[in-house]
């Protein structure tokens, strides 16, 4: 690493996290300033911090190379992701704003956090070296820990904060502890170098075998696969709505973002043993997710299992360890964003105060008092199972089309009948919404404009990328991470 | 003009989707106009349907009115349709019923009309897809997409045990069918083409790309989705349950069109794609038809409700239409597609008479009613009419489809043939029986003697439908001479596989084995 004084190049490759923190120390710094009505405007101050770093993105996106001594990336790659997780947190600030209102949560803090753990993801998808990725993820992880208990009175958001705290605290560690032993390997933790190094006999022998095992569980656990996605329907359960949105799309894209760059430089090497852990992985984690999923009555338990069924679908890109797999993670990644967002977002609004309406039953009737809103929802349903003309459908086609080009049909065979099985929860909330009988139990209030525009964003995006993916799909296949 | 003489395919195809988007901006409270807006489009639709049909040559082999654009670059997918003398058929079956079904539901809907008629114009638009792509990717975008609204359909405007009977069948289809797309994906991965006719021109024969377990298993995944959806015995179990439950004209176009394209996908697809496979199995297959045929019949003829009863007599109809497909000659092809049709006909019109039935007395049971010819007459002609098309009575157009697929029966083995002509006798007797029971004899029910004959949107509804009942009876020469093209074609495939087969190695077995270019086995499903 060399020591050179900081360029005004390197800060141009950081730009937008530059942009972030900045809107974000200035919403915290003018926060006790304002009155108390006008602070709901910090939401606003929030989203224009997105708007501007995705700006900033753009800005940069034609820069290449490295910065500060070979710690940051600038590539395709790390821009694709970027512009995903300021989608996401602009989505999620969209769907915030009345909930927050509606809440009384203290504004300053919430939108701040926000986004704080976007910038921590995005260096997480910008790093070329396996401390900043740690920095990243301690970034974003401190964030969303607080956000996730920011319902301090209600003891199941407190539970779901610890719950978080505690495991999410204990697989970074494991992370760390990856980190450490590829170190004391190589010693280098920057991932071309190591890359190098392990291509060596180095990288065939039981110590990186270990380390990538260990670096594995740490993101396996950001990205709740099995047997590490206990916390995940406690936490997303009792996590503020909003909140439970951004927690099962930003960190889970930034993790698999991380996942997509080391398993090119870690995991290659290990061959036959690693290729099998994605297996066994992929396999456990979409079946538990989806058999789990068959029995919920909550929304937001039944949509963590689905999210764990998902992460389950997208390491089965992984497992076919080809170029057109990893642009099928990322094409994924991107679609299931979307339509798990505006599924939140429909229940956090429909949740009303306090989040009491979750149960399935509380959607009874819907379609008759909200027709827009159960159309967005049933669109969301439709697409998260994977009906063609939806995001869902052709995200899934592709992981599996790349499943099947590497000659993975068991697998396959697996993910397809996983997804006829999730056929039956998901239309389960439609059936409540369009075919039961009766009132809706729950109070409906109108819909802020803010949730509108998230919704129809949402919305958008999931038919745009089921009727006419070629042009995003090229994007995608440009950003594929060089080996 | 000239557009939609180029794009005439199109045309049909998006004419209901554009009758959806117009009844979605419309007014929910305005039902009248959104009933006209459907009836509007759909008899357009229709009318487009017979203007491809009547341009058709049957004598130009292959596919017409082709077109093709570039959907998605990579993967290469293409906006690929065209038609040939199955496909127009089966389009102008489904248009011709739409219609109808339409002027079925045109009073008993009144909640939700809006979205009623805008979920039966999309489920239009989601079978001509089914029935016009030639491109696999395309095709099965439309064959789950046209679940979707008959879901709604079921669950929203069904009867009492509705949501029941839509899961299910949601999930039976959607079961079968995604067995289908990992063997389109695969098919994509050892060809490299979605395109249905470069496909056929890499899967079979000396040449193949696949090997004869490939090919076994992609028959068998291609087969068990058009086999739960036709339904064959024993994939029927969904059938009862939703069409009792659906609401007529739900019925309709499940009995009517759903059904057929699973047939569809049998003729279109499996015999041409997997020819070796499928005469392999060809016997297995035809003995479910006939256990299909016979079950359905011995059913039929103990239920007590009317539904129930004319859902089960589908199952033994199609029963028959497979039977034909399985042949594999002449008679026994053109008489399935010409079947295929013509049940259509009949059965849409047997739920649309059960549905008149119910809408009055707000029952199904066979022994509520009773004597009904005193009250209605005019109802009870059409029904008489109706039955015995079903039965297939000569000079009506259940007979024509039945006599072909039997004499084809026949020729492919005489014991199948024996079975498939018992099969007549049950339904004759099942169907006798029923009208028996339901019109003639004294009026066992008081409440029965008041019930209003039919008014005059029905007498049309069902006036077309013998028009069509009758035409087809007696003059089947202009669907039949129109089938020649794709009968002839699928019968080419099948016998070059059966000379190459016969060659290989002279006494069937299973899995098959052929096919010597064999690039990629998939003997080891899970490695890399």
């Amino acid at each position: 690493m060399s020591t050179s004084p900081v360029q005004s190049a390197d800060l141009m490759l950081i730009l937008p996290e530059l942009v972030l923190a900045g809107f974000a120390i200035l919403i915290m710094v003018t926060d006790p300033f304002l009155r108390p009505s006008r602070r709901k405007w910090l939401g606003i101050v929030a989203l224009v911090g997105t708007g501007a770093a995705a700006a900033a993105t753009v800005l940069m996106a034609g820069q290449t190379g490295t910065a500060f001594g070979g710690m940051i990336l600038g590539d395709a790659f790390s821009v694709y992701f970027r512009f995903l997780l300021l989608a996401i947190a602009a989505l999620t600030l969209l769907s915030s704003l009345g909930y927050v209102e509606r809440e009384g949560f203290p504004p300053g803090e919430f939108y701040a956090l926000i986004l704080f753990g976007t910038v921590g993801m995005g260096l997480m998808v910008a790093s070329a070296e396996l401390i900043v990725v740690f920095l990243g993820l301690e970034m974003s992880s401190i964030s969303t820990y607080i956000l996730a208990g920011y319902r301090r009175q209600d003891s199941l958001s407190n539970e779901a904060s610890l719950k978080y705290f505690l495991l999410g605290s204990f697989a970074t560690a494991f992370f760390l502890y990856g980190i450490a032993f590829v170190y004391g390997l190589t010693g280098t933790t920057n991932l071309t170098i190591l890359a190098d190094r392990l291509q060596t006999p180095l990288g065939a022998t039981r110590l990186a075998l270990v380390a990538m095992i260990l670096m594995f569980v740490g993101l396996a656990f950001k990205v709740s696969c099995v047997p590490f996605q206990v916390w995940t329907p406690d936490v997303y359960e009792g996590a503020p709505t909003p909140v439970t949105a951004f927690l099962s799309a930003g960190p889970k894209a930034a993790a698999f973002a991380v996942f997509l760059r080391i398993a090119l430089a870690v995991f290659e090497p290990t061959g036959e043993t690693g290729f099998w852990i994605l297996w066994i992985s992929a396999a456990l984690t979409m079946t538990f997710g989806n058999f789990a999923a068959l029995v919920q009555t909550n929304i937001k338990r039944l949509l963590a299992y689905s999210s764990i069924a998902h992460a389950g679908y997208i390491l089965v890109g992984f497992a076919s360890g080809t170029p057109e797999g990893r642009a099928a993670v990322m094409f994924y990644l991107v679609a299931y964003s979307l339509m798990n967002l505006g599924a939140f977002a429909v229940v956090a609004h429909l949740a009303g105060k306090g989040d009491r309406w979750v149960r399935l039953e509380d959607f009874t009737g819907l379609s008759r008092e909200r027709p827009a809103l159960a159309a967005c929802l049933a669109i969301f349903m439709l697409s998260l199972t994977g009906i063609p003309l939806t995001a869902g459908f052709f995200g899934k086609f592709y992981l599996f089309s790349a499943a099947v080009n590497s000659g993975l049909i068991g697998l396959t065979i697996l993910g397809m009948l996983n997804s006829a099985v999730s056929v039956y929860y998901y239309l389960r909330v439609v059936v409540m919404m369009y075919m039961r009988e009766g009132p809706r139990p729950a109070p409906t209030e109108s819909i802020p404009w803010a949730l509108g525009a998230a919704l129809a964003l949402s919305v958008l995006g999931t038919l745009y990328l089921g009727i006419l993916p070629g042009w995003f799909l090229s994007k995608t296949v440009a950003a594929i991470p060089l080996p | 003009m000239d557009w939609i003489q180029d794009h005439l395919l199109t045309a049909i195809l998006f004419t209901p989707v554009v009758g959806a988007v117009s009844i979605a901006l419309m007014n929910r409270e305005k039902h009248g106009r959104i009933r006209w807006l459907a009836l509007l489009f759909s008899v357009l639709a229709f009318v487009l349907a017979a203007v491809a049909f009547s341009k058709f040559s049957p004598d130009q082999p292959g596919m017409q009115f082709v077109e093709r654009t570039s959907w998605i670059s990579s993967p290469h997918i293409d906006y690929f349709i065209g038609a040939d003398g199955l496909s127009l058929l089966m389009v102008l079956l489904s248009t011709f019923l739409t219609p109808l079904a339409i002027l079925a539901s045109w009073e008993s809907v009144e909640h939700q009309a809006k979205e009623f008629f805008l979920f039966l114009l999309l489920l239009e638009a989601g079978t001509l897809g089914v029935f016009l792509a030639l491109d696999l990717f395309l095709f099965y975008v439309f064959w789950e997409a046209m679940l979707i609204p008959m879901y709604f359909l079921i669950g929203i405007w069904g009867h009492e045990r509705r949501i029941y009977a839509t899961v299910k069948f949601i999930l039976f289809t959607m079961a079968g069918s995604v067995l289908m797309l990992v063997g389109i994906i695969y098919l994509y991965h050892v060809t490299g083409s979605f395109d249905w006719e470069t496909i056929l021109t890499r899967v079979s024969g000396p040449e193949s790309v696949l090997s004869g377990t490939a090919q076994t298993w992609l028959f068998l995944a291609f087969f068990v989705a058009f086999a739960i959806k036709v339904p064959l015995f024993p994939f029927h179990t969904w059938l009862p349950d939703a069409h009792v439950e659906a609401p007529t004209a739900g019925s309709v176009i499940l009995a009517g069109v759903l059904l057929k394209t699973g047939a569809y996908g049998l003729l279109r697809f499996c015999l041409p794609m997997f020819p070796e496979a499928a005469q392999a199995y060809g016997p297995t297959i035809s003995v479910l038809a006939i256990v299909g045929i016979l079950y359905g019949g011995l059913v039929s003829m103990v239920q007590p409700d009317l539904k129930k009863l004319v859902a089960y007599s589908s199952v033994s109809h199609l029963g028959f239409i497979v039977l034909g497909i399985f042949a594999f000659n002449v008679n026994g092809i053109q008489g399935a597609i010409y079947q295929m049709a013509s049940h259509g006909v009949s059965t849409g019109a047997l739920f649309i008479l059960v549905g008149m039935l119910y809408e009055r007395r707000h029952t199904r049971l066979i022994r509520d009613f009773g004597g009904l010819a005193t009250p209605m007459p005019r109802l009870s002609a059409f029904f008489v009419l109706v039955a015995l098309s079903s039965l297939g009575l000569p000079l009506l157009n259940g007979f024509v489809g039945e006599f072909l697929i039997i004499l084809g029966a026949f020729k492919a083995r005489t014991l199948f043939g024996v079975l498939a002509a018992l099969g007549v006798v049950v339904a004759a007797v099942y169907l006798l029986w029923m009208i028996q029971r339901v019109l003639f004899g004294e009026v066992t029910h008081e409440e029965n003697r008041r019930l209003r004959d039919c008014k005059p949107r029905e007498v049309f509804i069902l006036a077309v439908l013998t028009v069509a009942i009758v035409g087809m009876g007696v003059y089947p020469q202009p669907f039949l001479r129109r089938l020649d093209g794709t009968t002839r074609q699928i019968l080419t495939r099948l016998d070059s596989a059966r000379i190459y087969y016969v060659q290989g190695q002279d006494t069937p077995s299973l899995p098959v084995r052929i096919g010597k270019g064999v690039p990629r086995p998939i003997e080891s499903c899970c490695s890399r």
